[in-house]
């Protein structure tokens, strides 16, 4: 590909991405491509079926087994003997294809977390998860997406997998977040406004002042949640925090790699733009049962709920847990109130020990576990009965999402999360007083 | 085989992957097992009521959320033999051409429909009737690409006649950057109608 492709103009990053990955000069939205795949992701729920259809499709090794990670995250230590085969199987492929990067229970985590943390994603990396949320990893400047299984099992036999170029919805974010403002509350205001399929096969590009100074954590958490308004991907284009980030990632696991920083033209074509004005948002709090249903805090305040989840790939981060502990920090969770907290990975859980915030969770009363999805998708640990109600950080409150059907759950920032903790109702966490 | 009769359960908006199949059922991926409790957290009677060839009508953002492919397996396996909806979520659009599930995007359809209708579609040509209604709408058609996929039956047995045989059996730990190697100049991989070809030649 010669260089002189690059200097085209009105292109999009993703555009851009899409186009270097499938070896032609120019892509536009709508056009299907054959794109070359960086990395390819399954967890314990999806590799299993994406297994099965390889060993279908008839060929004997995968497309490379350093550019697939296989991450038990969902269902372990195994919940059940049923998961436990699932875990077998995967653990078992893993073994005959010689893969690189699996990863063992107690030293994995939510793979939406693990990855980046690891090294694994670079700017402009195509990176394709079978799992929705895979979505995430855009926040460091690389196109990334969701599949199911087969496509995965397309993914580990060829290297390649077949996409539409998205058209992209552009949002610009400007002003300064609130002391109690993050990405969640972000992401959660923009949904609000377009809808649950708002952007939906679209591409979401996260651009404007507020988050040149927005950290990666909170950048993680905004594209972690583009398919809750139906996008395809979503994406910051790189800078120079992500740059710093990826760099010190691919340093401590030895995985120096080089990339470069493809962003948008100055006149690139936008299906549609939307401006946040983070100045004016008090922090969000999504009610039953879609992520669109996001309203200020303030107007739910005082909503009485029975469990409080701090975690999931959404927000389980050290900035979360960070927060999270420093509104519990000599506090108890309220006495009706089940509060479970569960640090994304390994090594977040290995930190959050040295910096002493299991020790304050543990003595707010909470459950705290490690490095595993939990209650986000209902299938163990902190599973909802009927009629209960959740306030959590994770992404989606759909109906039976965490549980039984006549559940309810809110979805919050970590330090929503943790102020209703302690009060056991919705509160804004401006009430609770913070020790410093 | 290409023509499908049934009778119309109508469901709404948003219809996402949770309430199609919830995460309890998640450890199995056995068609029948995930069968029995398809969408039975929106309506616990569909499991039983649902016969062989019926239609899903829905409106917009049907198969949001999660990616799991259990999902139009598991309305597979309960013999649904097609989803007519307003719009698709992507990854369950694309599970479902994978796994051979027949979908249809129409609008017009799903705005006439209401439960209990009997309803036709003829996937070949992408019509579709309301019998009931004495309404008839077309399909959006599937890209050429897409529909070649349908035909072979998903993507496996469609990657399996291109790749049986040809196995390079490159498990190669390479160290080199992801785009050590590109595609090399293949024109024509985008314009509109134009077939992808799914491997390199």
């Amino acid at each position: 590909m010669s260089t002189a492709s690059y200097f085209l103009h009105g292109r999009t990053i993703t555009e851009k991405i899409l186009a270097r990955a499938s070896g032609t000069e120019r892509v536009r939205p709508g056009d299907l491509v054959m794109a070359k795949v960086s990395l390819a992701m399954a967890n314990d729920i999806t590799a299993p079926m994406a297994i099965d259809a390889f060993k279908k499709i008839g060929v004997d090794k995968v497309w490379d087994r350093d550019r697939i990670a296989l991450v038990p995250s969902h269902f372990v230590p195994a919940k059940d003997i049923a998961s436990a085969s699932l875990g077998m199987r995967m653990r078992s492929f893993a073994r005959d294809q010689e893969i690189t990067h699996f990863y063992e229970v107690g030293r994995a985590g939510i793979e939406h977390i693990l990855l980046p943390e690891d090294g694994l994603v670079a700017p402009g990396d195509v990176i394709i998860g079978a799992d929705s949320h895979s979505c995430t990893y855009g926040a460091l400047g690389c196109f990334s997406t969701g599949v199911g299984s087969t496509d995965l099992a397309g993914v580990l036999a060829t290297g390649e997998i077949w996409l539409r170029v998205p058209e992209t919805l552009r949002i610009v974010y400007s002003g300064e977040p609130g002391r109690w403002v993050v990405g969640k509350d972000m992401i959660l205001k923009v949904i609000s406004e377009i809808g649950d399929d708002g952007a939906l096969y679209m591409a979401m590009e996260h651009t404007g002042d507020t988050i040149t100074r927005l950290s990666m954590e909170s950048r993680l958490t905004l594209t972690n949640m583009a398919i809750e308004g139906g996008a395809k991907s979503g994406i910051v284009p790189p800078d120079d925090v992500t740059v710093a980030y990826v760099k010190r990632r691919q340093e401590i696991h030895g995985r120096q790699r080089p990339f470069d920083r493809l962003v948008s033209d100055p006149d690139a074509r936008y299906a549609r733009t939307l401006h946040i004005d983070v100045a004016a948002l008090e922090p969000m709090v999504a009610q039953p049962s879609l992520p669109s249903r996001a309203v200020p805090v303030s107007e739910v305040e005082g909503q009485e709920v029975d469990q409080v989840f701090i975690g999931s790939c959404t927000n389980a981060r050290m900035e979360d847990l960070r927060t999270a502990a420093a509104m519990l920090n000599g506090k108890k969770a309220h006495p009706r109130i089940r509060l479970i907290v569960i640090p994304a990975t390994q090594d977040l859980y290995q930190q959050a020990l040295h910096e002493g915030l299991i020790q304050i969770f543990a003595d707010a009363g909470a459950s705290v576990a490690a490095g595993v999805c939990g209650p986000c998708l209902g299938g163990y640990m902190g599973v909802l009965g009927p009629g209960e109600r959740c306030l959590s950080t994770s992404n989606r409150n759909y109906r039976g999402r965490m549980g039984h059907r006549d559940a309810d759950v809110w979805l919050a920032n970590p330090a929503v999360a943790a102020a209703t903790a302690i009060t056991g109702r919705i509160t804004h966490p401006e009430s609770i007083e913070v020790l410093v | 085989m290409s023509t499908l009769r049934g009778k119309v359960h109508r469901l709404g908006a948003n219809v996402d992957t949770d309430v199609i199949i919830p995460a309890r059922y998640l450890n199995t991926t056995d068609p029948a097992e995930l069968a029995k409790h398809c969408l039975e957290d929106l309506d616990p009677t569909f499991p039983l009521r649902v016969q062989q060839g019926d239609i899903i009508v829905a409106d917009e953002n049907f198969g949001s959320g999660s990616s799991r492919e259990h999902a139009p397996v598991a309305i597979r396996a309960c013999g649904v033999a097609c989803v007519v909806a307003s719009t698709f979520a992507r990854i369950f659009f694309r599970n479902s051409i994978n796994v051979g599930l027949p979908i249809v995007e129409c609008r017009e359809i799903v705005d006439a429909s209401e439960e209990g209708d009997e309803l036709e579609v003829d996937l070949a040509t992408g019509t579709v009737r309301n019998l009931t209604k004495g309404v008839t709408a077309s399909a959006v058609p599937f890209p050429d690409f897409m529909r070649h996929i349908i035909e072979a039956g998903g993507l496996v047995p469609y990657l399996h006649d291109k790749l049986a045989g040809s196995n390079s059996g490159s498990n190669s730990g390479s160290n080199s950057g992801p785009f050590g190697a590109t595609n090399g100049g293949r024109d024509g991989i985008r314009a509109e109608g134009n077939e992808v070809d799914l491997l390199h030649d």
